[in-house]
């Protein structure tokens, strides 16, 4: 199991209602939202539409709201939402004794869409 | 009553001996379970820790709180054990299984002999490895004699600390606060029991228990636990506050009980491993409750610890069933409180939220549906249909049939076909019924007026004034115009959101006149229709309330831009512009020594001057916001606030100290009005000019606030706008003097930021209201200019506080750092993970 999940560190490090980042060397940068509703989610930190920095978004329910152009992200599929289409990729996290663990193998591979024109 | 029966097995006896390490509700029910199947299989003993019989451990809650004895909570006595022929073994733990010979021994040095093993050792409280935590007088809540301890404390009286604000911790200081305690509950989210409860619930949660007297500190870090001559006497926290305690309760959570397991060799992860059968990696040996860990969950509550157990009896003794997990819900043992959660209430994009909010009765019910089954549901305040809901979600039962009636109930969606419609159910109302409690209108009164002509909910409030007030009857007056002129309603006015039914007058006004103090409370009170709102109407409401109580409102940052929350621009490749403010457009060859410095050190990509007068320096990194920021206040320069819905700058032009045609010192009068204006949040960006003469260099007709000197004195400008829509200034009036012109600039930003929308300039704002509207509110009463300018200035005391110093000082400072860096190959380093 160990090798298989990333320990990233206790849950307290992110206050709900917001997201950190995680840079992955060689990869792509990954935002790890926390929700109002005390849910954890990961997604690569860039939003479909423009790259915008998904994890400096309002987060309201478990969606986030795109810093740029307001395209609202589902935190839980990386889907864009409403008439806008698109979708960012998502990393499995779970929370266990209260550390967050991201799937490595995901977390290596992870790859952001082209931006759209 | 805590004399051990020593039972002698007779000789001869062939029954196989199942020894049980462990006398609390888990072990206990197994052995009850076993019983009922077989009473003749096994020759039980059990060991215990502590020196007493069976007791119902989620039961101590009432025993603090002084509404049960402990006889009432005993669930086996001493006779149970003679009885079914059990040896207990109390006071006595378990120290060692050897599993090759299949024996335990105790404490005391008894060893017993075993076929079948029962690993029932449960959990054990977290303690936070604080200084101070081993002090006398620091509890945790686990045991009768955890309680003894706290009874002692509280005949004493004075204060105590409960750290943690989930379900334990709550009913910890719930019972000392009965006991006559000054309790304060320190927990470390911002949300109480925010595992089980959403922000709605949990706001609601803790007004309640503020009401009753108790303090709650949410974001409460403790830093360690003060302590005199080798007893605590109180708390302190990480931000340096102080609080006094005799007794400091640790309540943050539990951790299964696995040393016995893993000293034994069988497998443990977080729990002891078990598989559906309650059998561990070694198979005479089996363990239930809270110390195992099933499916990779461990579970803290009672419900699954009885699933276990008949899963373990029917494998041991009779035909193996297979324990497959539990769904859990949560009801707060505090008398008073009604509150249930169940499932998952994270929502999705598959998910739907039905939300109803009943402000009157304090009540907030949410359910969640998700491919038309119930998955999860948080009830505050009426948690009658709870069992329900567990019922229908545990039963993954389809729902579709009464969805539309779900969240009023059980009676509700059953009450038959017509009912399950709430219209019909509306429809069915007699006309005496009253649907607005708050003006006591009644259905026929609100029937009668839409039959008049009232074809909107805006109309029937303004007319017969049916939910005019609260607004919770909304849902019923909006199913009253649809029954009574079906597509013929006409929408009302423009609201907040789709989260509300309310326009953004209703929300300011209503948030002044019933004292609406925090988002959380405003969703409650005026029924939002979503769990925590949007990205529309946080900003909006944390803006409202920002404005409406200065220097009580704790501005909310998760509900904040982006811009707002970093204090810089965000640019379109994810970097930052940042803006350092020059008062009136001057500055000095420090300044700008300074900024060109910050702009080397910090590699900024562009340096460019604003139209505002002033230099934005691009491509800064998040990471690097808080020093540059340190940098340009070390060189006396505060945030310009070029990213804000709030004064950005003041434009100027020479005026009359260098200008041959000027009239006035416009650059002095520039400089005072952006002393006195910068900080101020507003409902959208706001820009001032002043300009030194009718030749207008500053472009003051296109500001929201315009200053042309003249020769007699200053004309007053306002709504211009040079965006998208260009707008020139009206005149709204002349002065002779600055301080009258500083005094109408306060007043009018004043009323700019108390009436206009959100997300609104003046220009539009005075379109929407009028010119006439504008000069009569602040010249019709001669004291309104003052009053006026007066709370702001009052707000301003608050808001002129450089956001850029407090930063580069530490303050969020994870808002600008990296959580780690993951650096797959070929090396793994994590900077702050690892701990």
């Amino acid at each position: 199991m160990i090798g298989d999940w990333i320990d990233i560190g206790p849950t307290t490090q992110i206050s709900p209602g917001n997201a950190r980042t995680l840079p992955v060397q060689g990869g792509e940068e990954i935002a790890i939202f926390h929700t109002l509703d005390n849910q954890f989610y990961a997604l690569v930190n860039k939003c479909p539409h423009k790259h915008g920095p998904l994890s400096q978004g309002i987060v309201h329910g478990n969606v986030v709201t795109c810093p740029l152009h307001s395209w609202n992200i589902s935190l839980k599929t990386g889907e864009a939402l409403g008439d806008d289409k698109g979708c960012v990729p998502t990393i499995p996290i779970r929370e266990d004794a209260g550390r967050l663990y991201l799937k490595r193998d995901a977390l290596v591979s992870a790859k952001a869409p082209e931006a759209m024109a | 009553m805590n004399a051990p029966n020593l039972v002698k097995i007779p000789e001869g006896d062939l029954r196989e001996r199942l020894v049980v390490v462990g006398n609390g509700m888990a072990g206990c029910r197994a052995v009850e379970e076993i019983l009922a199947r077989d009473a003749n299989r096994f020759a039980i003993t059990i060991f215990g820790a502590e020196p007493r019989v069976n007791y119902n451990r989620i039961m101590l809650s009432p025993v603090l709180a002084g509404e049960k004895q402990f006889d009432d909570i005993v669930i086996n006595t001493a006779e149970w054990y003679v009885e079914n022929d059990i040896t207990l073994v109390s006071g006595d733990p378990v120290v060692a299984i050897d599993r090759a010979a299949q024996t335990v021994t105790s404490a005391s040095g008894r060893i017993e002999a075993y076929d079948r093993l029962l690993i029932a050792t449960g959990s054990e409280p977290f303690i936070i490895p604080v200084p101070g935590k081993d002090l006398s007088g620091v509890v945790s809540f686990r045991d009768l004699d955890d309680v003894d301890k706290m009874l002692a404390a509280a005949a004493n009286g004075g204060h105590a600390v409960v750290i943690g604000g989930g379900l334990l911790g709550l009913e910890a200081a719930h019972g000392l606060s009965l006991r006559g305690m000054d309790v304060t509950v320190l927990h470390l989210m911002p949300t109480l029991m925010e595992r089980q409860l959403d922000e709605a619930a949990g706001w609601l949660l803790k007004s309640e228990l503020e009401r009753r007297g108790q303090t709650i500190l949410t974001g409460a870090d403790t830093a360690e636990i003060l302590g005199k001559d080798g007893k605590v006497v109180g708390v302190k926290l990480k931000d340096g506050r102080e609080i006094p305690a005799s007794i400091v309760v640790m309540a943050v959570g539990i951790r299964p009980s696995t040393a016995l397991a893993r000293q034994a060799g069988l497998d443990v992860e977080r729990g002891i491993m078990v598989d559906d059968h309650m059998v561990t990696s070694d198979p005479a040996v089996m363990a239930v409750g809270e110390c195992v860990q099933h499916r990779g969950i461990c579970y803290g509550l009672v419900a699954p610890l009885w699933e276990m157990c008949r899963s373990l009896a029917d494998a041991a003794v009779s035909a193996p069933s297979g324990y497959t997990g539990s769904v859990t819900s949560t009801k707060l043992k505090v008398s008073g409180i009604d509150l249930f959660s169940a499932g998952d209430f994270s929502g999705g994009a598959d998910c739907e939220d039905i939300v109803m909010r009943d402000a009157a009765r304090g009540v907030y019910k949410r359910v969640i549906v998700k491919e038309n089954k119930l998955i999860g549901a948080v009830l505050y305040g009426d948690t009658a249909d709870g069992s329900w809901y567990f019922d229908l979600l545990k039963r993954e039962e389809d729902v579709s049939d009464i969805r539309e009636a779900l969240i009023f109930g059980q009676a509700f969606a059953q009450g038959g076909g017509a009912l399950a419609d709430p219209n019909a159910a509306v429809a069915a109302l007699s006309d005496d019924a009253e649907v607005c409690g708050c003006n006591g209108v009644t259905k026929g009164t609100v029937v009668s007026t839409i039959k008049g002509g009232a074809c909107s909910l805006d109309a029937v409030r303004s007319q017969c004034k049916a939910s005019a007030s609260c607004g919770s009857c909304t849902g019923l007056v909006e199913s009253l115009l649809k029954l009574t002129l079906g597509d013929d309603v006409k929408s009302g006015p423009k609201t907040l959101c789709k989260c509300t039914s309310f326009s953004h007058d209703d929300v300011r006004r209503l948030i002044v006149e019933k004292e609406l103090k925090a988002i959380p409370q405003v969703m409650q009170e005026l029924t939002w229709k979503t769990p925590d709102g949007c990205a529309s109407c946080r900003p909006a409401l944390n803006y409202y309330l920002l404005c409406a109580w200065p220097g009580e409102y704790v501005d909310d940052q998760q509900s904040r831009f982006v811009n707002e929350r970093m204090h810089a621009n965000i640019q379109k490749d994810g970097t930052y512009s940042v803006v350092p403010r020059m008062w009136g457009g001057v500055t000095t060859p420090n300044e700008l020594r300074a900024i060109a410095d910050a702009a080397d050190k910090y590699q900024a990509r562009l340096v460019k001057v604003t139209g505002g007068q002033r230099i934005d320096l691009f491509g800064i990194k998040k990471e690097d916001l808080p020093a540059i920021w340190g940098d340009l206040n070390a060189a006396g320069m505060v945030s310009g606030h070029a990213y804000g819905k709030s004064l950005r700058t003041v434009k100027t032009c020479v005026g009359s100290e260098w200008c041959r045609f000027g009239t006035q010192d416009s650059t002095g009068l520039g400089i005072k009005t952006e002393q006195m204006t910068w900080g101020s949040w507003m409902p959208h960006k706001f820009k001032i000019a002043v300009s030194g003469c009718p030749r207008n260099c500053a472009e003051a007709t296109i500001k929201d606030f315009g200053v042309i000197c003249v020769d007699s004195g200053y004309e007053l400008h306002v709504g211009g706008n040079g965006g998208i829509h260009v707008r020139a200034t009206d005149l709204l009036s002349k002065v002779t003097t600055e301080q009258e012109a500083l005094d109408v600039c306060a007043a009018f930003i004043q009323l700019y930021r108390e009436q206009a929308w959100y997300l609104e300039r003046t220009a539009p704002w005075i379109e929407r209201v009028g010119l006439d509207y504008v000069k009569a509110q602040l010249f019709d009463d001669p004291e309104a200019v003052a009053k006026l300018a007066e709370r702001f200035h009052y707000s301003q005391q608050f808001m002129q506080d450089d956001p850029w110093a407090r930063r580069a000082a530490g303050e969020d400072a994870e808002l600008h750092q990296h959580l780690a860096e993951f650096r797959p190959f070929p090396t793994m380093q994590l900077k702050e993970a690892a701990e």
